[in-house]
């Protein structure tokens, strides 16, 4: 079978002998450590956005822009406070982190359009795998012997593919499969260019969206004759045990499977706790590794996670001791604490084999 | 998903425009929902993939795959089975692709163009993630004899898996079945030719799938069905043997070829393996013996009447099904030495079979609701007999127990106890339903003369609570001690521990829901269960007294002084009160249902057949959904009926009147403030909040008379439920408590509806402060809109005589033909009443606890001692009257 070459052979081939030798380390929350920085309006918007828009940017047909409060709009940061970014990124390293997921989740048309700043999409994703890169070739300089990766990642957009949000109309929706891909084309390019030695379709609530951001991912490779490797993760949104779109940790590894991903695995939603079952299922039947990386808990009355380190990290080794994980990081409530606590817990654990199914075998 | 264990795969076709005349229909009239239904349908029948068709020269095919297919992908039960997506163009194929989040299939492709479009057809499919169906064509033409199937395929796999990378498991070859006994000579060998090839290309090219159109190979017995499906049956036989896994079949008609008339197997055997050279004229000789019998397509759906009739009673109540329950019943009861054997034996082993479904959580209320709606009928059926035996033998059989249920005095809701009487009659327990309104002493002397083993007590309003204490305090008083289970909408396990069980020494159980009274109505009942049972209880119910006894300073309430302190500012000096358009009582009788039936909230209408999610979600919940949907089926089908046929009359009246607030109270006047008509007299909450949060109070969203601002409150009541007793009586008489219960779930949400809709006219009309409001339904049921409609006896102003001044200002017994019961509930029970307010930030609010200052205070306002204040307000106090 004929395979596009690596973009990056070296480096695709350090992270799978890494892989093959150890469960890796991918970093923790971004949003809650932005939280920490409690940035106003001015702060998100920086010089250029001064105004509520982009200065650099002009609209071809009116001149008029579009005022907006950009302050939630933690991808650009990447652009306004580019020092704190990194920051945190780097605090991540030092805990133990082999990997760091670029902040590019809102770094699509359909998710910036809330901020009339889809122009920004190329940007955001190149400056995004740029700024991670900084901080994991400063580091690596100074441990070569411990290679760190940059995780591209593209986030689910706003918008589901196969939900109505019209509750009249089921057959009814907001956005289309041909629509996802052409941002996610765009951001995937931005990622190559900055740097990403991976590219992850993470946070996954529809396997449609996921699906047109693999389509699109494949379009680029092929456009630049090689590739990256890619890790999926899909979010099970409740204890029923489904991703949103109503697909089981199984239904949604079959759908997923023809990419031929280096890893599949679970994010966000729900602690550690109630993903276990999800995470097996996953790590019986995958023939890819398998990566998780649980919220801090479940949010409490007042929206915020409460498992400690030392909670989350002794779940996590429960998982790694029974074979489940190659890659384990945090999603949402996460912090340096809990992903030191997390790299100590499976510290010289066994990573998991993939399956190998007999048509793998025979070819 | 296919795995080794599914031997064959089933393909649903009906869902094709080309092969089904009606599907087309459906889709040229642009009838999706209905088509929508054809799918499930399939599914249901057991197909495991649907093949969906939309080429047709009159359809925009490409918008039809795609409103279709997002259509379905919101059915749950559709959804789960993969899409097999079948066009001749490519483009209705990608965009058919882009709507499917699991895996899908297409069908097809093949090298008929070229290799070189079939590789890039293949590309795409793989970056899509579907499987593919790879046709036996080439440049030449389509494979025939075996050879060139085999060739071809070969061919076909090499370049996909070599060259494209295409997984070997997701590619299914369809070798072409083509009609055999056609009379030309060359065509005899074609079935033989598919299964050889099959058998090779299983064997040489590992992985990958083989699939066919099944029908095909009988193409020249058209007419004759049964031969055909004898035809398809020896074909599949063979054609799986030799490694065929997926198939276009009409798995409904398809005999099993051990049940074939042996003279008929051997014909068709020697016509599908090509035998002898005679073997189509063999064949034609008996065909016409075997045809023109009817009926064959519900040949599936109806397999279960061909079992032993015990078995087809127990299919019946599991399944809920009416029909053939008379005729069962009585083939039973000819078997049967005595008639109540077929109860005791048959009967009572479906139900059993059903309360052990619901019990864990397999079957859902409508469900068992239906079930016991075919009991009853069948028990109806056996009584004369029953009474006849009795009379011979006196032998009255045994059941589980004997349980009195009533809705107690001053309350007039009973769709949780009917359906708590089906579900324990279900349970062979023996039911005396005495009906609602019950006052004390009948349920006491029917307990007695009935000989009872217990008395269940149902209620929704407050003052219900009261009531139920106040039958537990009588029944120890007349020494009756029997066990007494408490349930209602209101009740809770804090009130019966704290306010029931100590004046009763025989056991006293709160039962959560219907679910429940199975259980504890049997742990009752079991001498070696209760006791255990009752310690627990007891000591669970000990527990919340001790709890409650603690509780106390932690929150603490304010003096009433400092509540009122701290009421909420109106803002009177610089806000005017908008002046209603009409003021006075309007009136509306028999008002439009089908208008009616648009404002209606069904999540409150899922939660009565405990069905708990959000609609319209509910209906794709993957525990309750397929329930929710055939009740939501149901519940149109009733609604339907109850506006065509007018069995439901709505009526209502509204009041605005000029108004103005006195401290907590809010007086109602004729036109200019003078003597009022009615004072109002509401609570005011007394939580400790601090200084910039207020201690509401509803008179609060009223301009204080000593503001000298003009302002008006509203008041309505409404009742879809005038006329709802003789189609009760109808359900009672034909022994269907499903379709009973049903039409008081939904006459109730049609009074819900009916209120809403007022309040928005209110607001448009008749008030007219929001002339151009106009919102969604989901945005009404999230009160998304100025004003509120607080009705006395729920939070807001939970003490429910005021219902009493609110119907004697609209007069609404004699304008609604509403009454009010001694606890101020509503008759008919499908009513509702309140207060309009509509002060921009006037809000819901819970009174929650109030203290003995207030309650004093408040008996002073009305009038009242201070005993009778505690007893309305008993809910509500803080402290311990007794």
């Amino acid at each position: 079978m004929k395979t596009l070459p690596w973009l990056n052979p070296d480096r695709a081939q350090k992270l799978i002998d890494a892989l093959a030798q150890r469960i890796l380390i991918i970093d923790g929350a971004m949003g809650t450590m932005l939280q920490g920085y409690k940035l106003d309006e001015a702060g998100y918007r920086g010089e250029r956005f001064a105004q509520g828009f982009d200065a650099r940017h002009q609209h071809v047909h009116d001149h008029s822009h579009h005022v907006c409060d950009l302050k939630g709009n933690n991808d650009l940061l990447l652009l306004t406070q580019p020092e704190i970014i990194k920051a945190v990124h780097t605090q991540y390293l030092e805990a133990g982190a082999d990997l760091l997921e670029t902040n590019t989740f809102n770094a699509t048309s359909i998710s910036q359009a809330d901020y009339h700043l889809e122009h920004l999409v190329y940007e955001l994703n190149k400056e995004g795998a740029r700024a991670a890169r900084e901080c994991c070739d400063a580091i690596e300089a100074k441990t070569p012997d411990k290679p760190r990766f940059v995780i591209g990642v593209l986030g689910p957009t706003s918008r589901t593919a196969s939900i109505s949000p019209d509750v009249n109309d089921p057959g009814f929706r907001n956005v289309t499969y041909a629509e996802l891909a052409k941002t996610y084309r765009e951001a995937v390019h931005g990622l190559i260019d900055g740097g990403a030695d991976v590219v992850m379709v993470e946070t996954i609530f529809d396997t449609l969206n996921a699906k047109a951001a693999l389509y699109a991912i494949e379009e680029v490779f092929e456009e630049r004759g090689s590739r990256l490797p890619v890790m999926i993760s899909g979010t099970i949104t409740d204890r029923s045990g489904r991703t949103l779109s109503g697909q089981t940790a199984e239904a949604f590894f079959y759908s997923m499977r023809h990419s031929r991903p280096l890893s599949i695995g679970l994010n966000c939603a729900l602690g550690a706790k109630d993903l276990r079952p999800h995470v097996e299922t996953m790590a019986q039947i995958a023939d890819c590794y398998v990566s998780t990386h649980p919220n801090a808990g479940l949010p409490n009355a007042f929206g915020e996670y409460d498992e400690t380190p030392e909670e989350m990290a002794a779940t996590i080794r429960e998982f790694a001791e029974a074979g489940f994980l190659n890659l384990v990081g945090g999603c949402c409530g996460t912090s340096p604490a809990h992903i030191r606590a997390i790299a100590e817990a499976v510290a010289g654990l066994k990573p998991r084999v993939p399956v190998t199914y007999p048509v793998n075998a025979a070819a | 998903m296919l795995t080794p264990e599914l031997l064959f795969v089933n393909v649903g076709e009906r869902t094709n425009v080309t092969g089904s005349a009606q599907f087309k229909k459906l889709i040229k009239e642009g009838r999706y929902e209905e088509a929508v239904d054809v799918a499930r349908q399939q599914v249901a029948n057991g197909a495991q993939i649907i093949d969906v068709n939309m080429d047709e020269g009159l359809i925009d095919s490409e918008f039809a795959m795609v409103r279709y297919l997002n259509l379905i992908m919101s059915e749950p039960d559709i959804a789960r089975v993969p899409v097999m997506v079948d066009s001749s163009k490519w483009s209705v194929i990608e965009a058919g692709l882009q709507c499917l989040q699991g895996k899908g299939v297409v069908n097809s492709i093949s090298m008929k163009e070229g290799v070189e479009t079939f590789v890039e057809q293949a590309r795409k499919v793989l970056r899509y993630g579907a499987a593919v169906v790879v046709m036996a064509f080439d440049e030449v033409g389509q494979a025939d004899t075996c050879e060139r199937k085999v060739e071809i395929c070969t061919r076909a796999y090499r370049i996909l898996v070599d060259e494209v990378g295409f997984p070997p498991e997701d590619i299914i070859f369809d070798p072409n079945v083509f009609a055999i006994a056609t009379g030309i000579e060359e065509h005899n060998n074609y079935a033989v030719d598919f299964i050889e090839a099959t058998r090779i290309i299983k064997a040489t090219l590992p992985h990958c799938h083989i699939s066919g159109g099944v029908s095909n190979v009988s193409f020249s017995f058209r007419g004759n069905e049964p031969v055909r499906q004898a035809i398809h049956a020896v074909f599949l036989y063979h054609a799986i043997r030799a490694g065929m896994d997926m198939g276009i079949v009409n798995a409904g008609g398809l005999p099993i070829v051990d049940d074939l008339d042996p003279d008929l197997r051997e014909r068709v055997e020697d016509v599908v393996l090509n035998r002898r050279s005679d073997a189509t004229e063999r064949l034609l000789e008996i065909a016409e013996r075997y045809k023109s019998k009817k009926g064959e397509a519900a040949v599936e759906t109806q397999a279960w009447r061909e079992q032993p009739v015990r078995e087809r009673l127990k299919h019946a109540l599991v399944h809920g099904i009416d029909q053939y329950i008379e005729g069962d019943t009585e083939e039973v009861r000819q078997l049967s030495t005595r008639p109540l054997d077929v109860i005791e034996g048959p009967l009572m082993d479906g139900m059993n079979v059903v309360g052990d479904l619901f019990g864990a959580g397999k079957m859902f209320l409508p469900q068992v609701v239906k079930s016991a709606r075919v009991m009853k009928k069948a028990v109806a059926y056996l009584l004369p007999f029953i009474e006849e035996e009795k009379l011979r033998t006196g032998d009255a059989g045994k059941s589980n127990g004997k349980i009195v249920i009533a809705t107690v005095k001053g309350d007039v809701h009973d769709i949780g106890k009917n359906i708590v009487g089906v579900v324990l009659r279900c349970n062979n327990f023996d039911v005396v339903d005495l009906g609602v309104m019950v006052p004390t002493q009948k349920i006491l002397d029917a307990a007695r003369e009935e000989n009872a083993d217990m008395i269940g007590l149902s209620g929704l309003i407050t003052p219900s609570l009261e009531e139920m204490s106040h039958v537990a305090k009588e029944m120890h008083r007349q020494g009756l001690a029997m066990p007494l289970l408490i349930g209602g909408a209101t009740t809770s396990r804090a009130h019966t521990a704290l306010k029931i069980e100590p004046h009763h020494k025989a056991p006293t159980v709160w039962v959560k829901d219907a679910s429940r009274a199975v259980g504890v109505a049997q742990s009752l009942i079991s001498k070696d269960l209760v006791d255990e049972f009752m310690a627990k209880i007891r000591h669970e119910y000990a527990e919340i007294r001790e709890r409650h006894k603690d509780r106390g300073p932690g929150k603490k309430l304010v003096s009433l002084a400092h509540a009122r302190g701290q009421r909420f500012d109106g803002r009177w000096n610089d806000y005017v009160p908008p002046t209603p358009n009409t003021p006075g009582i309007t009136v509306f009788d028999d008002y439009s249902l089908a208008e009616l039936a648009q404002y209606i909230d069904w999540t409150p209408f899922f939660s009565t057949w405990e069905l708990a999610g959000h609609y319209p979600a509910i209906l794709d919940d993957a525990v309750v959904g397929t329930q929710a949907r055939e009740l939501f089926r149901d519940a149109q089908a009733m609604l339907k009926k109850i506006i065509d046929e007018r069995w439901l009359r709505a009526r209502a009246v509204i009041g605005l009147w000029r108004a103005n607030a006195v401290g907590d109270d809010v007086e109602v006047y004729a036109n200019e403030p003078g003597k009022p008509l009615a004072t109002l007299r509401f609570l005011r909450q007394q939580v400790d909040k601090p200084a910039e949060r207020p201690d509401f109070c509803l008179a609060d969203f009223v301009a204080p008379k000593a503001t000298g601002v003009a302002d008006w409150v509203g008041g309505f009541a409404v009742t879809a439920g005038i006329g709802i007793e003789p189609h009760l009586e109808r359900f009672e008489a034909d022994h269907d408590d499903y379709s009973s219960i049903l039409l008081k779930a939904l006459a109730d949400r049609l009074a819900e509806a009916f209120a809403e809709r007022l309040h928005e006219r209110v607001r448009r009309e008749f008030w007219g402060y929001a002339t151009d409001e106009a919102l969604p339904n989901d945005a009404l049921i999230a009160e998304k809109y100025r004003g509120i409609r607080p009705a006395p006896g729920y939070p807001a102003c939970p003490e429910h005589s005021e219902k009493g001044t609110l119907f004697d200002l609209l007069d609404a017994e004699t304008n609604t033909g509403i009454s009010l019961t001694d606890s101020y509930a509503m008759y008919p029970a499908a009513a509702v009443s309140g207060w309009y307010f509509s002060h921009p930030d006037s809000q819901y609010f819970v009174v929650g606890r109030v203290t003995k200052e207030q309650v004093e205070d408040y008996a002073k306002r009305k009038s009242w001692t201070v005993e009778t204040a505690e007893r309305w307000l008993a809910p509500l106090l803080d402290y311990d009257p007794d």
